[in-house]
């Protein structure tokens, strides 16, 4: 509970500091924030393009609440994400089985990759004592440029473009993407406008496997023995080690399951979104997000749920205030820093409580 | 020798922006304090070096500036940490958001929208000399003055000593706060300099990919280099040289590697060598408390 | 004439007094001893005088006849007042002189560390005190001697005239202590004033003239020292009679060994060989003591009989059965219980409920865990049992670990290790920084235990502790067994804690 009040006056704070900015350079905050507003909230297809939006958010953000909370900051969300991305992009071309076993099957393959590619981390922090932060910056570089490399291997390439190939029709998970542009899916959303606003942005399942892998993660780290041991490696690795908890163990189980909710991220983002990976000229920032929603959650599926929407929200009605003002989109970078910056320092609001005492 | 001279050269280029930050992190946290925002105050300090650099007409300033806009940015995670006691990686994390998002925004607002800097004249840019950026020079000085801070000097022994144990620092009545300040400090000015030694030297304008995770590796670099300025310094000279490579053997005609996969090499390395060699750790025994 | 005097001192932290009204008389060139309970408020009433704490508005405080207000460490050094704190406040990697000059160090112009002055002043110091120091040694290279006599150093170094030493023995040998005293002896002749804060009565009788006592933060009384018995300063702290002995029927063992280690050799992460062809036996039903100082390989010891630390060669058994580098789990399964040294980084996990830390080693078992998935239910009822059996207060299974006491955390863990039942318990440290309630509470436990015919093995660095409960007691001294003393000489040698002081500094009694 008092987490999440931290969490919401940072977000107050948040949005003042950004009005402050904005004000600074001549622009009215109020003005911003109801483009904002309107810009998230006021069309149907706004709704679901933050849904879509905020999809691998909510993934990355609880593969690092989840590392988190076992004592792990994974900064590598990024890399694994890609890896997933890679991985479903690759067997999502070369693949080609019913949707009934493509779609798991693709899905589960990159995950464990993903999950592999976090776990090297763990293992590495386990056996050689080498810091996470450190392997998994490394690893994120070498994803990237590996994944460039990838893309650009014959027969995966798609001809004269930086991109790969799109993915089978049987690995989407796009929710009646193909009935949409369908002469008679046309024909009856264009008798149903909230529909047919609704299903312009590549409206996928992935939100629904984002909500099981927020209540799976939940149940793991509250109702199971394996959490249990999890959560006592994360806070006292001295006591665990002393109580018979295989430590290195654990740390390498942590980051695999954190590198897996990374790669779904990556994957679904594939099978609903993108349908194919392209060649990156930097890291587009999964991954970094990903530890602004599980802070902003304060590490709780639940609140990263929360936040991933919002951040999702954020990022999108961000771009309005650019195209609409010509107010630059980067003011929400600003403001997620400073809810984060607040969320660092929570005795800040200690004096806001006390006052309240007070002076009720 | 021509070769040796080019992988020489480009190695002391590449290295330059990272010695700046990593010794930056070296002055954090000698000093107590987890600077894991190295990375935001680079891309801070790139930014407002170019800027600086364009509309002054003098890349010394510009150079300057990038330092002040590190020290804006790490006077927040200064107060944060010291006196507010925040979870100093946390902050550091929100220090990274700021950075970017601060430069970028402000380009934009100064530059009418457009995300990256005009480029530098050749002339405007930061000197050269015997084939060198003149920061290449100050970079090596800076070391050397650290190094002396540290191993000679009053300030240098109480910095350390509020990093080590700082209720014997304290209780010897030392100002524990302010060597903490000075650290983060300087360790803004450290990194935002590093960064406008890319964006005003090396390159001549800034721009979003600029810096791209070089103040993380920077920060690799100090860990690697145990916390000591002239460890940092090779293990700087490590990472430069290692993305020389990459460059030297790109330009070798014929050969069948591909790029991308070249460019993975200084990560690869930098892990092959944590994983052999990454003996017990050397961090201040205070840090982040 | 009085050097300090402290009126109607209080300190409030929230809503908790630390020091009520206390008063305070310490004459010049006198040695005051401050006596009182952990947790009495002895510490945060010398950190009001060395500035760390401002007191309540109120009071008052008198130095050398003049009302003062101490605002800082730096203004009370500047006053004259020195602190050795219990806890040293040494740097480790730096070196004895880097240390004695850290605050006040001499330099040039540039801000260049002058040494050689400093070391031409210093060594004057070691030579007026007769102390014996090399400065160029680093801090993490020498011994808690040594360390506490660069601390003393460094309250002379900067003209201090009244010194406040915080536990001063409580880490020492007993052949250090004798060296500690006499540096007391040499300082109180140069007429410094000495305050010590202890809760070791010999220790007030050996160099203390005047003795303050306090208890629950509140004055007591001031006694002579000379006129007052050990057993009256005693009931004076803790505010009713005490036995200083602990109540203890002699043991029964039936001889049966149940636990041996036979000739173990264990090397640590600096390859460096902490515990040589250790050789020792528990038998049952019987209190067995491992005396030592701190350092000597006992944290090594306990790790390798506990599945922590590898254990190079020689072999661990426990009725018979070889449990020699098996895992901390297996081991723990074999009927080995352990009472950690560090509570709070290696006892529990101090995030976690109380519930939740009774289960540390067993969450994978029945009935805790089904499937794989906690039950709630049961947790919650085996920690009520435990809760009430020892009095775990407050009783409320849901409390993370880090909101109770020391005493009350030393407990859930007790309980804990005898819930299990083991045939052998190790107790490391078992009361470190316990009030007097508890030890006592954690000594009779013991005893029960021993008395319901399980092995014992009690390692600790208090040399009173071991006395007063082994049956029997070895000597450890820099990983090797150095003596093996049985139950016949501890009840019948007279000059038993000297033999045993001298075992622990590597000597042999003539």
């Amino acid at each position: 509970m008092k987490k999440f009040i931290i969490s919401a006056l940072s977000i107050i704070m948040g949005f003042l500091i950004g009005g402050l900015v904005l004000k600074l350079s001549g622009i009215s905050p109020l003005e911003a924030y109801q483009v904002m507003w309107e810009g998230a909230f006021s069309q149907p297809n706004y709704i679901s393009y933050i849904i879509v939006r905020s999809t691998p958010l909510i993934l990355t953000g609880l593969s690092v609440a989840f590392a988190f909370r076992t004592g792990l900051f994974n900064i590598g969300a990024e890399g694994q994400f890609i890896i997933g991305a890679l991985t479903a992009s690759y067997l999502g071309f070369h693949f080609n089985f019913s949707p009934w076993i493509q779609i798991p099957l693709v899905m589960i393959l990159a995950t464990m990759m993903a999950s592999l590619y976090g776990g090297l981390s763990g293992f590495m922090k386990a056996r050689f004592g080498v810091h996470e932060v450190l392997s998994t910056i490394m690893l994120n570089w070498i994803a990237l440029y590996f994944s460039n490399y990838a893309v650009f291997i014959d027969g995966f390439r798609r001809p004269n473009m930086e991109t790969t190939e799109f993915i089978n029709e049987s690995t989407s998970i796009g929710i009646l993407s193909k009935w949409k542009v369908s002469d008679a899916g046309l024909e009856w959303l264009s008798n149903h406008e909230f529909w047919s606003s609704f299903m312009r942005p590549p409206v996928n399942a992935g939100i629904f496997i984002a909500l099981i892998a927020v209540i799976v993660v939940w149940i793991i780290l509250n109702k199971t023995a394996f959490g249990y041991k999890l959560k006592a490696v994360g806070f006292s690795p001295a006591a665990s080690e002393y109580a018979g908890i295989n430590t290195k163990m654990k740390v390498t189980q942590a980051m695999m399951i954190s590198g897996a909710l990374s790669g779904i991220a990556g994957a679904t983002h594939v099978m609903g979104v993108s349908n194919n990976v392209a060649v990156l000229a930097a890291h587009e920032g999964y991954g970094f997000d990903g530890i602004a929603v599980a802070l902003i959650g304060s590490n709780n599926p639940f609140g990263v749920l929360f936040s991933g929407f919002f951040l999702g929200a954020l990022k999108y009605s961000g771009q309005k205030i650019q195209s609409t003002l010509e107010a630059p989109s980067e003011v929400i970078g600003i403001m997620i820093g400073a809810i984060i910056f607040f969320i660092a320092i929570p005795s800040i609001f200690n004096f806001v409580t006390k006052s309240w005492r007070k002076n009720p | 020798m021509n070769e040796m001279m080019f992988l020489f050269s480009t190695t002391l280029m590449y290295s330059t922006p990272l010695i700046f930050t990593a010794l930056g992190g070296v002055m954090s946290e000698k000093s107590g304090v987890i600077n894991i925002g190295l990375e935001g105050m680079m891309t801070f300090g790139a930014f407002a070096a170019s800027w600086v650099a364009i509309t002054q007409n003098n890349p010394w300033l510009g150079l300057l500036a990038g330092g002040i806009a590190g020290v804006l940015l790490a006077f927040l995670h200064a107060v944060a940490s010291i006196k507010f006691k925040a979870n100093q990686v946390v902050s550091g994390m929100a220090i990274n958001f700021l950075g970017s998002g601060l430069a970028i925004f402000f380009c934009r607002i100064f530059f009418d929208g457009a995300s990256m800097t005009p480029p530098l004249d050749l002339e405007k840019k930061i000197p050269a000399f015997f084939n060198q950026y003149a920061t290449v020079y100050i970079a090596f000085i800076v070391t050397l003055i650290i190094w002396f801070t540290f191993n000679k000097t009053r300030f240098g022994l109480r910095l350390i000593s509020a990093g080590e144990h700082p209720k014997a620092s304290g209780a010897a009545g030392i100002n524990v706060a302010f060597y903490r300040y000075a650290g983060v400090l300087s360790s803004g000015f450290l990194a935002g300099i590093g960064g406008g030694s890319l964006s005003i030297a090396i390159v001549s304008n800034f721009r979003p990919t600029l810096i791209s995770g070089q103040g993380f590796i920077a920060l690799a670099a100090m860990i690697f280099g145990k916390w000591n300025p002239v460890g940092t310094l090779f293990a700087c000279l490590f990472f430069g040289f290692s993305q020389a490579l990459v460059v030297f053997i790109g330009g070798f005609e014929g050969l069948q590697v591909s790029s991308q996969l070249l460019a993975t090499l200084p990560y690869v390395l930098t892990l092959i060598i944590l994983v052999g060699f990454m003996g017990k750790t050397t961090a201040p025994s205070a840090l982040g408390q | 004439m009085l050097a300090l005097e402290l009126k109607n001192i209080s300190k409030t932290f929230g809503t908790f007094k630390a020091n009520n009204q206390i008063n305070l008389a310490v004459n010049s060139g006198e040695v005051h001893a401050i006596l009182g309970e952990n947790g009495a408020g002895k510490s945060t009433l010398m950190k009001i005088i060395y500035g760390e704490h401002l007191p309540d508005a109120g009071g008052e405080i008198i130095l050398r006849g003049a009302k003062t207000v101490i605002q800082t460490p730096a203004h009370a050094i500047s006053l004259g007042i020195g602190m050795v704190h219990q806890h040293f406040r040494l740097v480790r990697p730096f070196t004895i002189l880097q240390n004695i000059i850290l605050g006040i160090e001499p330099k040039n112009f540039l801000g260049i560390i002058d040494y050689k002055k400093a070391r031409k002043r210093i060594e004057e110091i070691i030579q007026t005190y007769n102390l014996d120091l090399d400065l160029d040694q680093k801090i993490e290279n020498v011994s808690v001697g040594t360390q506490q006599r660069v601390e003393i150093i460094k309250t002379l170094y900067r003209n201090a005239e009244i010194i406040i030493l915080d536990e001063p023995t409580a880490v020492l040998t007993p052949q250090e202590i004798k060296v500690f005293y006499c540096i007391i002896n040499n300082l109180k002749a140069q007429g410094k004033t000495i305050i010590i804060i202890t809760h070791k009565l010999h220790e007030i009788k050996e160099i203390a003239d005047r003795c303050t006592i306090i208890r629950k933060g509140e004055y007591i009384e001031t006694v002579d020292v000379n006129t007052t018995s050990e057993t009256e300063l005693a009931s004076k702290m803790v505010g009713r009679d005490v036995e200083l002995v602990v109540e203890k029927t002699p043991a029964l063992p039936d001889g049966k060994v149940v636990f041996e280690i036979q000739n173990l050799n264990v090397v640590n992460s600096k390859q460096h060989q902490c515990i040589k062809n250790f050789t020792f036996n528990l038998r049952a039903g019987e209190i067995t003591g491992l005396a030592g100082i701190d350092g000597n390989g006992q944290s090594e010891l306990v790790q390798a009989l506990t599945g922590l630390r590898k254990v190079h060669s020689g072999k661990i058994l426990i009725n018979q059965k070889d449990i020699t580098n098996l895992s901390p789990k297996k081991i723990y399964n074999n009927k080995l219980g352990c009472i950690p040294e560090d509570r709070q980084r290696v006892g529990l996990v101090m995030d976690f409920k109380i519930k939740e830390n009774f289960v540390l080693q067993k969450i994978d078992e029945r009935p805790f865990s089904k499937y794989g998935f906690i039950i709630n239910r049961e947790l919650t009822k085996f920690s009520n049992e435990l809760i009430t059996r020892f009095d775990i207060r407050p009783p409320n299974s849901e409390l993370t670990a880090i909101s109770l006491s020391g005493g009350n955390q030393q407990k859930i863990i007790l309980a804990r290790e005898i819930a299990q039942n083991p045939e052998v318990l190790i107790a490391f440290q078992p009361t470190r920084g316990l009030d007097v309630g508890a030890i006592e509470y954690v000594h009779r436990e013991l005893i029960k235990l021993r008395d319901q015919g399980k092995a014992i093995l009690l390692i600790s660095y208090e040399l009173d502790e071991v006395i007063n409960l082994s049956d029997r007691i070895g000597v450890i001294h820099k990983g090797e067994l150095w003596a093996d003393i049985d139950h016949n000489t501890i009840m019948t040698n007279p000059k038993l804690k000297e033999d045993i002081g001298l075992y622990m500094a590597g000597g042999k009694p003539a």
